[in-house]
């Protein structure tokens, strides 16, 4: 079984001082897929991802990654790992080159091999006319390439992606993404953590995190079929009006606004939600129509983490 | 081991590129040693003269006047205050006033007469080394009688010299050598000190701990360049001291640059432990003048380590520079060998060992 699981945690918890950062996230990621983790800052990612790289001790609970115990081998963990850090950590005053180089070295590999491994990452990233550039003056865009190649000098067989796209356009997020999916098809495991909903849809697998607790995994499909909650939406003319409406209701988990249309998220118990929406606006007198919707993977995340008592 | 020293070496390069780029530090590398050196060393050696003096002449007479006339007219002293007592005279001194006083006692014109013993006193702010170098120039002046303008015959030396605060009178030679330690201190240990911290700071750590490079690595890869930065400033302060400050070489070169390397690891370790103890680049310098005002106070370097008391003496021992100002004032001036040095050689290696632990012990691959 340990053999197909890239990644295992039990019970996974880190407490920082009172604050609980990661409280009793259970994980089984197998192996060629990637992974999301999807939660807003704080809710705990990076603090998982540096327990299961062996960066942080966990306070209890524990985990195997690549079959090994983290952070009892976590030394050894490190030359089948890759972690892309969700700072840029490379240095500035390096060129893209000198970098890789660098890294190359450090992880010992020969001469020969380094070079043309080097070659072959800065052409697949696109760096190659750049390679001379020092890393401090590169784009967003080049400076997660290079990132991205830095992590994979050393071929890794599970890689960390922490909030990789942050700072970057939505085309080289297009293009990020295309080669995060060439490395697992080339039989790499990939654990990526994100705040953007389109991207969290392209993952194999998530895991929504909220306060450090893991509140929902499965697959998005999964996760948006068996969203705990009915989505419902209306339009209006007087959109605020509508919200005033049916905002204080105490089925309505949520209410969000789209241009002129609310999409509102209610308690998947409520007996015929649209009925009940209707009538709360026509008490009001808004002029409104409503009709049932397909959950998308947002409200899969705000039904989640609502649920969650504070 | 090969991989050992592969990852070793990768880290030293790394730091020599990021050093060459960095043009501060790296002006740093050279600018401090020559800019020091020049300050020190001309302020040492500078005919230094028109000090600011005071005179008490309590005799009265007319030979008094022409001492204090005569004291002037060497241009040594410029007179700027006269006061009727000695305890006055001792105060303006004691306040920096004035860094000379004259003092014609009551008795000038028997003591003259009699002749066994100088007449006048000189008193001289010792504080500054190089105030006494310039006014033991008044100690040459003669005693003359008014009547025949000339030098008296066989007469003793009018002045009695009397340094206040510094008993022991030092030359500028004994400073420069001591000066090489104070240069390398400072320089070694302030970019050691902020290596792992920049490295912390700019977030580059985070990528060093997710790689295989064990912690002795990153330590010995950090100082092997410096080791040779700190050879290169002690050829420049070599020459530099040599041709501009004329202080002589007695011992042997060879021992020089063996001493001065093993100063320059106890140094580096310094810097080391103090970048694991600081947080950022500005503790860490913080820490490293923390670390550098007793050096240079208690190490022998400023004021003599035998005038002491006996705790500071002990706190001394713990710090490379005591041990090195030691070191480099016998081979120089002494033209002692390493063996004759041997006791302070090895209290150097004795502090780069325990420095180097502390700081492999303090630093943690990890986040928590």
């Amino acid at each position: 079984m340990t053999e197909e699981l890239a990644i295992e945690a039990h019970d996974l918890t880190r407490r920082f001082g009172a604050q609980v950062a990661v409280d009793g996230v259970d994980l089984a990621i197998p192996r060629a897929r990637i992974h999301g983790f999807l939660g807003p800052n704080g809710s705990g990612k990076t603090t998982t991802i540096r327990m299961l790289c062996g960066l942080l001790t966990p306070s209890s609970g524990d985990a195997r990654v690549l079959g090994l115990r983290v952070p009892a081998e976590a030394e050894k963990l490190r030359l089948l790992i890759g972690y892309m850090t969700q700072r840029f950590s490379l240095y500035d005053d390096l060129s893209i080159r000198e970098n890789l180089d660098f890294v190359a070295e450090v992880h010992s590999l020969a001469r020969a091999e380094r070079r043309a491994r080097i070659d072959e990452l800065l052409a697949e990233y696109g760096l190659e006319p750049r390679a001379a550039q020092r890393a401090g003056t590169l784009s967003g865009g080049q400076r997660q390439r290079l990132a991205l190649a830095a992590s994979l000098v050393h071929r890794p067989q599970l890689l960390f992606l922490d909030e990789p796209t942050s700072a970057v356009d939505p085309q080289s997020r297009r293009e990020f993404w295309e080669s995060l999916f060439r490395l697992v098809d080339g039989g790499t495991t990939i654990l990526v953590s994100t705040h953007y909903m389109d991207e969290a849809e392209r993952c194999h697998g998530l895991s929504i995190l909220h306060e450090g607790v893991l509140v929902a995994h499965g697959t998005p499909r999964e996760l948006m079929a068996g969203i705990a909650a009915t989505v419902v939406e209306i339009e209006a003319e007087d959109v605020r009006g509508a919200r005033a409406a049916v905002g204080p209701l105490p089925e309505v988990l949520s209410v969000a606004q789209l241009g002129t249309r609310l999409h509102a998220l209610l308690d998947r118990d409520t007996a015929e939600p649209d009925a009940r929406l209707r009538r709360a606006l026509a008490e009001a007198g808004v002029a409104a129509r409503v009709e049932l919707a397909r959950a998308s993977l947002e409200d899969v995340f705000v039904a989640a983490t609502q649920r969650t008592p504070a | 081991m090969r991989k050992t020293l592969g990852r070793v070496l990768a880290i030293a390069r790394k730091e020599v590129r990021q050093l060459l780029r960095d043009r501060l530090t790296f002006g740093m590398v050279f600018g401090i040693p020559v800019m020091q050196l020049l300050l020190f060393g001309y302020a040492i050696n500078q005919d230094v003269r028109h000090l600011r003096a005071a005179v008490t002449d309590q005799a009265g007479t007319q030979s008094a006047r022409i001492l204090a006339a005569d004291a002037e007219a060497s241009q040594v002293v410029d007179i700027v205050a006269r006061v009727d007592t000695g305890a006055e005279l001792e105060s303006l001194l004691r306040r920096g006033r004035v860094a000379v006083g004259i003092l014609i006692p009551p008795d000038f014109e028997e003591r003259a007469a009699r002749g066994d013993r100088p007449a006048a006193q000189l008193l001289v702010d010792g504080s500054d080394p190089i105030l006494v170098q310039a006014a033991r120039g008044l100690l040459d002046l003669p005693l003359r009688d008014p009547q025949r303008a000339a030098p008296r015959a066989e007469s003793p030396r009018a002045f009695e010299f009397r340094p206040f605060y510094n008993p022991e009178r030092r030359s500028a030679v004994q400073i420069v050598p001591g000066l090489i330690g104070v240069i390398l201190t400072m320089t070694m240990t302030l970019f050691t000190a902020v290596a792992i911290v920049r490295e912390r700071e700019r977030g580059n750590l985070e990528l060093l701990i997710t790689t295989p490079v064990r912690t002795p690595e990153l330590m010995v890869g950090k100082i092997l360049p410096y080791m040779a930065i700190g050879l290169i400033q002690v050829t420049l302060i070599l020459i530099v001291g040599s041709f501009l400050f004329r202080v002589p070489i007695r011992g042997a070169i060879v021992d020089i640059y063996a001493a001065g390397l093993v100063f320059v690891i106890a140094t580096l370790g310094l810097g080391l432990f103090i970048s694991t103890l600081a947080q950022t680049q500005f503790q860490a310098f913080q820490l490293t003048f923390f670390s550098f005002l007793p050096q240079i106070l208690l190490s022998g370097f400023m004021f003599p380590f035998d005038g002491m008391p006996r705790p500071a003496q002990l706190f001394a021992e713990i710090f490379p520079l005591t041990h090195f100002v030691r070191i480099i004032r016998g081979i120089l001036l002494r033209g002692a060998t390493l063996t004759d040095v041997f006791p302070q050689i090895w209290p150097l290696f004795a502090f780069f060992t325990a420095s180097m632990a502390l700081s492999v012990a303090r630093f943690r691959k990890r986040l928590d």
